[in-house]
Order: C-alpha cells, then structure tokens, then sequence
C-alpha cells in the first residue's frame, strides 16, 4: 500500500532522514521504533508532504504522492495523527470531528461519527466540549478518532501513547488493535513504547539516525537480543509509558 | 437627552461601517498572524469602485435606486474582493515564511501603491456623489430639538447586521468557516486534514475585501465625498477598533467597531469635531499599554 524508496528529508540544510526503504503492505500494522530525535516523526511527516523530500519517492497505492501537496495527500486516504495531538483546542470534540471528515463524502458522516464513538465512548460524552479542556488520553482518542473520520486507506500514528498512564496506554492499544482488526485498516504506527509496538505489529522497523538499522517482524524484533538490549531491557510497558 | 439620542444613532452609524472594516484586520490576523496594513486603502479603493459603479449606472441611465444601490453593492464587493485577492498574492504570499517584518513592510508597500494608483487615476481632488437616499424619520421631539434617524441610517444599521450575522453563521457553520478556523489554530494540522491552506487564506482576504467595500459604498454614500486618502484615517480607526476588541476576535471587531464609532460620535458632539480623529488614537495607544489582548481576545500564547 505504502512504498518508499530511498527517502531523504530534512530541515533546512540539515538531514535527518539519509535514504528510507520502507514497505507497507494492505491491512497490516507496522511499527516503526527508535530512540527520540532518530527521524520518526520526520518520516511520518515527509510522508505527509511536510517537509518535503529532497531525494527518492513515496508511491500510495501505486501512485507517486512525493510532490503532492500536503492537503491532495490526505485527499488521496491517507490519515495522520500527528506528533503531540494537534487537537483544534477551541472547538469543541465534535467540530474537532468535523475537520477530520473534511475529505470524507458527506454522506457518510453520520455513519462515521457514530463508528468512532462506539470505538471511543468518552468522547460521546464530550462531544460538545471544547478540545482544549479534554484529558491527554481523550486529547489522544480525539486525534485518532479524527483521523479516522476521513475514511483513510492508511494511517499513521506518532506516538499515541506518549505522556499517558500505563491504563490509558493499554486501553490505546486495544483500541489500535480493534481498528485494524475490524475494518482492515493499514497502520504505521511510530512508537517509544517498543514492547506494545511489537506486540501488535506484523512488520516492524527499528530506525536509528535517519536511517533503518533492522527490520523484521514483531514477533522477531521482540526476541532480538540486541532489540531487547536497547528497547527493552528493564524498561517495561510501564517505565516506557512514563519517558 | 435629545441630543445625547442623536449622537448615539450617529455613533451606532459610524460604528457599524468601523467594525465591517475591523472584521477583515482581525480575520487576517487570525489566520496569519499578520496585520494588514493595506486593509484600509483596499476599504478606500471599494468607495472608489462604488463611485465608479454609480457612473456607470447613470450613463447606462438606470435611475431606480434601490436597484442600482443592488447592482453597485454587488460590483463594489466583486471588484474589491479581487483587489483583496490580488493584494494577497502578490504581497504576502511569497512572505509567508519570512520573518514576520517583512510582510509587514510589503503591507506598507501595498498601502502606497494603491493611494497612488487612485490618486493618479482619479485624480486627487475630493470626489462628491449626489445624495441618492434621502429622508429621514423623527424619533423624538422634544420642542427644541429634533432626533432623526435618516434612511440611509437606518440602511447602513440594517445592512451592517445583517451582513455580520451572516458572517457569523458562516465562520460557525460551513465547511469554509470551519477550514479558516482550524487553520488559524494550526495550519499544518489542518492540511493534514486535508484543508487547502493557500485558499483558504485566499478566501478570508477575498472576504475580508468584500465587507470593507460594503463600508466603502456605505460612507460614500453617507458622507457624499471621498479622495484617495480615506482609507489612512478609517483603516486606523477601524484597526483600533479590532485591538479594542481584542484582536484575533470576530465578535471582539464588531464590539469595537460600534465602540470607537460610539466614542467618536460623542466626542465630537461634545467636546470638538476637529480632534475627533485624536480620540481613536488615544483609545488606541491605551489598549496597547493597558489591555493588549483588548476587550474579548485571549492572551496570546506562542505558538509552537
Ligand atoms: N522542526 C524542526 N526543525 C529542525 N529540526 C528538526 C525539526 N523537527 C525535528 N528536527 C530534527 O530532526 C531530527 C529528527 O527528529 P524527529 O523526526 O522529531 O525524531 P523522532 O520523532 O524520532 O523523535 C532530530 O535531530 C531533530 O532535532
Ligand atoms: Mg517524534
């Protein structure tokens, strides 16, 4: 569904992703793990057209989206759940949804809105609440939620669980799974937590200063000694949660 | 009593015309984070095109005036909303990432090409249009004096209204609405959601643009005169009125707007016309000392 070949991106005069390859096949999730400042979120963003790649290309669905404006992007199905939420803090959850929706056919909303908020039930009852007063781990459950409200062939998340209780975190991951398990819906998923990122993936990539350092499935990774070492050693679910 | 009434309509008159002019510096403020130095000169050139609209219709000999008030108001927004659209494209946009001065310093740039290109075009004598709605209703009378509300006053209420409400409801309630206030929130999430940022801004200038020529029309209607340097002293007011207000606030324009139009009525009924214009400015130099948020904007917080 996602291809990308030899991506470079960066800020200014300075690099920070130095040549992707990264695959993602239809209904999968893959997770993408490394230490803070390797270029997850970069990728994610280059992705989405901000910043712009300056060497190789990204082909979505067979089509090359590299220089597609960051706005034809989401047009084309493709969703992103950024980086720190982004939540439009003076609207209120359900205006929030609504520009989630804004490259989704009409027709379906009511469809949709009442899909996320079975998914989602605390924003049912915060829906006409402004963004801004929510919870961080309802902030988060928005910013998926919005995500999906565009009907999305494929979506990225960056760091879901980022500054949220181990419950919350868990309850997150659920809700990950369920998304991909119910519709069939392909996600990249960025994450510090490397343990529940494992756990769910079907591929996953460990990304070390703009580049990928290994690649394999969840599964594997989880068994990596050298994985075990870096990621995961003596920093449980619960200790990564709380970085 | 009576003449306190009067100086209220008045006030509420003028005011109403100031805060049309306050919605398009706050709307662009809010989006861009940038004032529009060149939005009273683009209120200026919508009097113009008002003015030229009104020839027009008289050698095409249209005489019926509340179609050729329709046909003109319609003209005046089209055109200067072009103005408005133009302005952005070729001033701002290539600044939008430069730092912040410097657009500022292409609005100036703006502010004088287009009092010089009236100045040349028109000429720069003052230009007068025959009074075309006349008549006035007495409100009160008490033997002495006599309160009016004339026609056109009630017009320009009314209109005024009418037009803010609508814009209201569209900045609450259509999709475009919603784009232009989640970009001005966050404009890299909103393209995320697929919000064509570009014309979106773009439309809030255009609309900008469109309610500042409403005002033009109105005032030159109002007035009767006009020349080439209106839009210096009405842009500053009407930027006053948007600080007041809170800049950044929709409801915070039209509250100052109706306030400076208010102050400047009473001013200068009672104290002295001639340093009416100082009554703005001062209110202006207060808000920025004391209120900088004005009266309903939100402290700002830096943007991430
Ligand atoms: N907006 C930015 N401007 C300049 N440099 C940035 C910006 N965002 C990230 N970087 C730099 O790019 C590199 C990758 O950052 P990022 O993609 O945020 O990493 P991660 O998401 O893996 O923590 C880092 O060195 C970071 O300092
Ligand atoms: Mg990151």
């Amino acid at each position: 569904m996602l291809k990308i070949r030899g991506l470079r991106s960066g800020y200014g005069r300075i690099e920070a992703l130095h040549g992707i390859d990264l695959d993602v096949p239809e209904g999968e999730i893959v997770s993408l793990i490394g230490a803070n400042g390797a270029g997850k979120s970069t990728l994610l963003m280059t992705v989405c057209g901000n910043p712009r790649a300056t060497a190789g290309e990204i082909l979505f669905n067979g089509r090359d989206i590299t220089q597609l404006p960051t706005h034809e992007i989401a047009r084309a199905g493709l969703a992103h759940a950024p980086e720190g939420r982004r939540i439009f803090s003076r609207m209120s959850v359900g205006e929030n949804l609504q520009t989630g929706a804004i490259v989704a056919d009409p027709k379906f909303y009511n469809e949709d809105l009442e899909r996320v908020l079975v998914l989602f039930p605390r924003l049912k009852e915060r829906l006409h609440q402004r963004g801004g007063t929510l919870s961080g781990g309802e902030q988060q459950m928005l910013a998926i939620a919005r995500a999906l409200m565009s009907r999305p062939r494929l979506l990225l998340l960056d760091e879901p669980s980022l500054g949220l209780a181990p419950l919350v975190t868990k309850q997150l991951f659920t809700n990950i799974a369920e998304i991909n398990k119910a519709d069939g819906m392909t996600i990249l998923l960025v994450e510090q937590n490397a343990f529940q990122a494992l756990k769910l993936a079907t591929t996953a990539h460990i990304i070390v200063n703009g580049r990928i350092e290994l690649s394999g499935t969840g599964a594997a990774l989880l068994k990596d000694p050298a994985v075990r070492e870096a990621y995961l050693e003596g920093a449980g679910p619960k200790l990564e949660a709380g970085s | 009593m009576a003449y306190f009434l009067q100086q209220l309509i008045n006030g509420v008159t003028l005011g109403a015309t100031y805060g049309l002019i306050a919605i398009g510096y706050t709307m662009v403020y809010g989006i861009i984070g940038m004032i529009n130095f060149a939005h009273g000169d683009i209120y200026m050139i919508g009097a113009f095109i008002s003015l030229v609209g009104f020839m027009l219709l008289a050698t095409f000999g249209i005489t019926s005036v509340p179609l050729a008030f329709f046909l003109v108001l319609v003209f005046a927004m089209f055109f200067t909303g072009v103005y408005g659209w133009t302005v952005e494209r070729v001033a701002y946009r290539p600044l939008r990432h430069a730092p912040r001065l410097a657009p500022l310093i292409s609005a100036i740039g703006v502010s004088i090409v287009l009092q010089n290109f009236v100045q040349l075009s028109q000429g720069a004598r003052v230009k007068p249009l025959q009074p075309m709605i006349r008549g006035a209703y007495e409100v009160y009378n008490d033997g002495s004096f006599q309160v009016t509300i004339s026609y056109l006053q009630i017009m320009i209420i009314v209109l005024t209204l009418a037009l803010m409400l609508a814009f209201t409801l569209m900045i609450r309630f259509t999709s475009l609405g919603r784009a232009q206030r989640a970009a001005a929130q966050d404009m890299t999430m909103a393209a995320l959601l697929g919000v064509n940022v570009d014309r979106t801004i773009s439309a809030t200038f255009v609309i900008g643009a469109m309610l500042a020529a409403v005002a033009g029309l109105m005032v030159t209607l109002y007035y009767g005169v006009i020349d080439f340097y209106i839009g210096f002293i009405v842009g500053i007011k009407a930027f006053t009125a948007a600080v007041l207000g809170g800049i950044g606030s929709l409801p915070g324009a039209m509250l100052g707007g109706m306030l400076i139009g208010l102050i400047e009525a009473f001013w200068s009924g009672y104290f002295s016309i001639e340093y009416k214009d100082v009554a703005a400015f001062s209110i202006l130099v207060f808000v920025l000392i004391f209120r900088p948020t004005g009266l309903l904007g939100r402290p700002e917080i830096e943007k991430v």
